[in-house]
């Protein structure tokens, strides 16, 4: 129970994953709708009315263009808010977190199933919107199947990232914070609507360290049928973001619940 | 009998306040143990200790021949809870509640469905069994709580406060059922701040104030060693004047609260006796309970 102690990683997270699943299935339909209606709006409507005034951008149409950052914003928005919201909730609201840890599940076990969990709503938003890219005739490669494992990355990255968020969390409304400082900054400055070369030089920098920069520079030639230049750099970081935001969200989180 | 739990000096701060302090104790199998205490005791921290949900400062925890918190895991696969709040899956029906619970120790379907009616029937919830549980009763709550507890068949069941908030129809089947489960064998550990829970439910007590047990034994040997036997309680606008003409010569010793004085003596006669000559005051003449001992023990005032 040492604070600091390195992760115990066990496979005892997927009864706790079951529960969660059990859970969405009763709320499927709306859950799955919410995954597809917003894409589809922002990428119908900005896609084509922006889009048609504008020449291509990036060496494609902006609908194309536009479509590889909704995958990764789509993708970020589910993993953090499952991860804030939903996470907070289970910790604090309805006390499941306490009724598990009274059996051989420990709190290393409940956030590793917290963070694959709201990956696996990041998975199941990014299948969505590739679902919508493909009938919209966005990609014609069959390299954009790379966006499933894709998603599940970046899902891993903001779940781990969000449930630090939540470990410090008094209340929900902290949560605006995250959401005001982070997350919207984070799609405007990622390349999701505009190339990061349209930047300043210096928000270019701070682009460069955020995580969603590195999603976008995957997934954009990904659905253009391309290998990735930076593939390696650009998993590393988002992998770092991940195992990085796993190892302080479980210390901040062995912090709370010794109290 | 072979000690469940063995406790030995456990201490536990909080921001530089001892919350357990020092605590031992033993219960044996087939034991139903209480820890009674007035808010703020440590109670729920002791329980908490026992559990390995929290690391003492100092002491040692054996449960179920496990050093506790290093080896709470494998204690825990034997090991039922009943907790304060309710924690149930609101998302969940009656039966779904369980079978995700058992999962947690690593059950498979297949066992956990087995066990269904068999706690179903425990629960009085046979019934309910597709019923989701935010249209449950306080009472059914609790019922399905218990039931969840058992679902691993533990031999060992801590229940912290599992009457609080019921009505008494509710509590006493509570009651039986907790009766059944030392009948067949299982040790409870319960906390409580109800006399009536602590004495019907109780092979042995320990009355905890400011972390630290301050007396221990059945609920006879509390009342033996901490009281008189009996207990004559005065009522009435003269009760505290009268108290203190005439108890504090007769009694070994009294009490006023408010306008009742509790007058606690070997023997009653010669105080009913007087009393017969106060025909404004009215009297309750009774044996010594649980109760008189803990308020004696942890004094009258209100912890909040």
């Amino acid at each position: 129970m040492k604070i600091f102690a390195r992760p115990d990683f066990s496979l005892r997270f997927i009864p706790i994953w079951r529960r969660n699943y059990m859970v969405w299935k009763k709320m499927a339909g709306p859950s799955i709708l919410g995954h597809l209606a917003d894409p589809v709006i922002y990428m119908l409507g900005l896609g084509y009315g922006l889009g048609g005034m504008l020449p291509d951008v990036g060496g494609m149409s902006y609908i194309a263009f536009l479509s590889a950052g909704t995958v990764c914003y789509s993708t970020m928005n589910s993993a953090s808010f499952e991860a804030l919201y939903s996470g907070f909730a289970r910790m604090h609201e309805q006390r499941t977190w306490e009724a598990i840890l009274n059996t051989p599940i420990t709190l290393d076990d409940i956030v590793l199933s917290e963070i694959f969990w709201a990956a696996s709503k990041s998975l199941l938003s990014g299948i969505a919107v590739l679902l919508v890219i493909w009938i919209l005739g966005l990609s014609h490669s069959m390299m954009s199947l790379w966006i499933i494992p894709l998603s599940l990355l970046v899902g891993l990255c903001f779940a781990a990232m969000g449930l630090i968020v939540t470990a410090l969390a008094p209340g929900y409304e902290f949560f605006m914070y995250y959401f005001t400082l982070v997350v919207t900054p984070m799609t405007l400055l990622c390349g999701v609507f505009f190339p990061v070369d349209q930047l300043p030089a210096m928000l270019q920098v701070v682009s460069s360290i955020l995580p969603l920069t590195h999603a976008v520079n995957l997934a954009r030639p990904l659905l253009n049928g391309t290998v990735p230049a930076g593939i390696v750099a650009d998993m590393s970081v988002l992998a770092a973001y991940a195992l990085v935001g796993y190892y302080v969200s479980l210390v901040l989180f062995r912090k709370r619940l010794a109290q | 009998m072979s000690p469940v739990i063995v406790a030995t000096g456990l201490v536990k701060q909080y921001a530089g306040q001892r919350v357990v302090d020092g605590i031992s104790l033993e219960i044996v199998r087939g034991e139903c143990f209480g820890l009674l205490g007035p808010n703020g005791a440590g109670k729920t921290t002791t329980l908490r200790l026992l559990l390995g949900l929290i690391a003492p400062d100092s002491g040692h925890i054996q449960l179920l021949n496990h050093a506790i918190p290093t080896d709470a895991r494998a204690a825990r696969i034997r090991v039922g809870v009943v907790p304060q709040m309710d924690n149930l899956d609101p998302d969940f029906t009656v039966a779904e509640n369980l079978m995700v619970y058992g999962r947690y120790f690593g059950m498979s379907d297949a066992a956990i469905e087995a066990r269904l009616p068999e706690l179903l029937e425990f629960a009085n919830l046979t019934h309910k069994r597709d019923v989701k549980v935010p249209t449950l009763s306080g009472g059914m709550k609790r019922r399905l709580t218990l039931a969840r507890a058992l679902v691993n068949d533990p031999d060992v069941i801590f229940l912290d406060e599992p009457t609080t908030g019921l009505d008494p129809q509710a509590r006493h089947m509570i009651w039986q059922r907790l009766r059944e489960l030392t009948a067949r064998g299982k040790t409870l550990v319960l906390t409580t701040h109800f006399m009536d829970e602590a004495e019907r439910l109780c092979h042995r007590l320990a009355v905890m104030d400011n972390g630290r047990i301050i007396s221990q034994g059945t609920p006879r040997e509390l009342i033996a060693d901490n009281i008189e036997p009996e207990v004559v309680e005065v009522f009435g606008e003269q009760a505290a004047a009268w108290a203190q003409d005439y108890a504090v010569h007769h009694t070994e010793r009294f009490e006023v609260s408010g306008e009742s004085v509790f007058c606690y003596v070997k023997d009653a006669q010669p105080l009913l006796q007087a009393l017969q000559q106060h025909e404004q005051l009215r009297y309750l003449h009774r044996p010594a309970n649980l109760e008189d001992v803990f308020l004696k023990l942890t004094g009258r005032e209100m912890r909040e």
